[in-house]
């Protein structure tokens, strides 16, 4: 009898086992289902579209068919370029201020004040910009959006430096203070590059999350039919593109729409692999 | 103070002079007193080996010396102590210098995450030797004098986080040899170590002595007597004992001396 309900037991506990396993499993899939869904959309409707003319040609006019985006690209690149010559410098020093004074009152502050900043919607951040940079210049242009994706790279980059030099063994200070270095040197000279390959990650996640940015980039770079490299001028970008062509009634732009979604989710994800990659090879703690 | 003048006559005895002369030193964590007056001379090219329970205040009297503990913020130091003839904590004191002069090993190593060449070049480089050729003089005479040289003389540019634990704690010592101290502070320095990396070290340390004063903290008393000519009991903040590691070992003049030495706490 009680040989039975043991047997009886154990099958349960199996059964049990089995289905919240199964159900882990089911839940996972459905949770990155939209991944591929996005990924498969994109990449049948877009790959076809890849070719040399459409990444080194500028968009023909209504009606032609044909043509690229590359001043989409280029100008993306230009913008991700200037954003990050503004936000590195100043949120990696953030950070190191972060990590190195952390417990402080005006740290504290300081990391409340980045928190705050990450969470502003990114149109507001555009439209302050907008307000402070495209007004008192007299137009829009590639700095103004290169500012407003800056501004929402440095509290990425900020967390994300700090978090990394937190990590680092105290002890490795200690090594550099005891053999009569001064603070500074120790924290240029041991502690950032102890902890480069993980500053150097969250710049790259920070990098692929402004390149997808639009709403920041409508009233500031604009868009541009143009290749341009004059930062004053307007300058086109791939997110700006695809917003103005799918709403577009022509099919060409449409096609051109896709395309650039493509080029933008691969290089999206060339990052985020590339950041991965680098963070898993050059680790050093 | 009886500790103290029993020093003074070993002293006169092997006619070593004092590198570091600490008077009436007391150390403040916040309110709580850490050290209650020590007193005590450390000569010169000899090991002085500091043991006691934990928590008796020898690793932060050791750091004191190179004012190691200036790092741990409402510490606060009262009385004299002066390392080869200076006041360490007068104003306006050079601390860089101070901290070239009295290296410090770790008791977990803690090279940097760089190569074993740039490890050792490191602290030479911040106190503005450029010249590659001296450079590469001094790293090699530092690794031959920390008995590494011949380890790693083949794989100077590779990550001195690939060495062993026991090669790592030598490439630390290595790394404080190249600035050329006078004193080298030890804090544990073979406690996160198997047997046979500390008896490494231990020869090293046996080595090390005819040129450096050398202060190590222990736990371990054979360590203690192994290596040390002098040994110092601290027991709660309070410097118990100072003697000849012989003496102190075999005929401690403490009753709390003798009760740590022989085991009955600790």
């Amino acid at each position: 009898m009680k040989l039975v309900n043991r047997k009886r037991r154990t099958a349960r506990r199996y059964f049990l086992d089995r289905l919240v396993r199964y159900s882990v499993y089911f839940l996972c899939g459905v949770a990155i289902l939209p991944l591929f869904f996005i990924f498969g959309f994109i990449f049948s409707k877009g790959i076809t579209i890849l070719d040399w003319e459409f990444l080194t040609s500028l968009p023909k006019s209504i009606g032609e068919s044909g043509g690229g985006v590359v001043n989409a690209i280029t100008g993306s690149l230009y913008l991700v370029g200037i954003a990050a010559s503004v936000a590195i410098p100043l949120g990696v020093a953030a950070g190191t201020y972060l990590s190195e004074y952390r417990g402080s009152k005006l740290a504290n502050i300081l990391g409340q004040a980045v928190d705050v900043l990450n969470g502003v919607p990114s149109i507001v951040i555009g439209l302050v910009v907008y307000e402070l940079v495209v007004l008192p210049m007299g137009g829009f242009s590639a700095i103004s959006g290169g500012i407003a994706l800056g501004m929402i790279m440095i509290p990425v980059i900020t967390r994300s430096t700090e978090e990394t030099l937190k990590m680092l063994p105290k002890s490795l200070k200690e090594a550099s203070l005891a053999l009569g270095a001064s603070y500074a040197t120790t924290v240029l000279r041991v502690v950032l590059p102890a902890g480069l390959t993980g500053i150097i990650t969250g710049i790259l996640v920070s990098l692929a999350r402004v390149a997808g940015e639009t709403a920041p980039l409508l009233f500031t770079a604009f868009g541009n039919p143009f290749v341009n490299l004059d930062p004053l001028k307007p300058v086109s970008s791939l997110p700006a593109l695809i917003f103005n062509y799918a709403v577009s009634p022509y099919e060409d732009w449409h096609r051109l729409a896709w395309g650039s979604a493509c080029v933008l989710l691969l290089g999206i994800l060339a990052l985020n692999l590339f950041s991965r990659w680098l963070s898993r090879r050059y680790r050093w703690y | 103070m009886l500790a103290t003048m029993e020093y003074k006559e070993t002293e006169q005895a092997t006619a070593t002079s004092v590198k570091v002369h600490v008077e009436g030193l007391r150390f403040f964590y916040g309110a709580s007193e850490a050290l209650h007056g020590i007193t005590l001379d450390i000569p010169e090219k000899q090991v002085t080996a500091l043991i006691g329970p934990s928590g008796c205040g020898k690793s932060t009297f050791l750091r004191t010396l190179n004012r190691m503990n200036d790092l741990i913020e409402n510490t606060r130091v009262e009385g004299l102590v002066e390392v080869l003839g200076d006041n360490i904590y007068a104003p306006g004191y050079d601390l860089a210098e101070l901290r070239r002069r009295v290296g410090m090993v770790f008791q977990r190593s803690n090279p940097f995450p760089k190569t074993i060449f740039e490890n050792i070049a490191y602290g030479p480089r911040i106190h503005g030797v450029r010249d590659r050729a001296t450079l590469e003089e001094i790293v090699e005479k530092s690794l031959r004098n920390a008995a590494l040289w011949d380890e790693v003389k083949d794989r100077m540019n590779q990550s001195a986080l690939g060495l062993s634990g026991g090669q790592q704690q030598r490439l630390c010592i290595a790394r404080a040899l190249a600035v050329d101290p006078e004193v080298i502070l030890m804090d544990e320095p073979a406690s996160a170590l198997d047997p046979r990396s500390t008896a490494a070290v231990e020869d090293l340390i046996l080595e090390l002595r005819n040129q450096y004063t050398i202060v190590i903290v222990t736990h371990n008393m054979q360590q203690a007597s192994r290596v040390s000519d002098f040994t110092a009991f601290f027991y709660e903040g309070d410097l118990v004992e100072l003697g000849k590691t012989p003496n102190l070992f075999t005929c401690p003049r403490e009753k709390r001396t003798e009760d740590y030495i022989t085991g009955r706490f600790g």
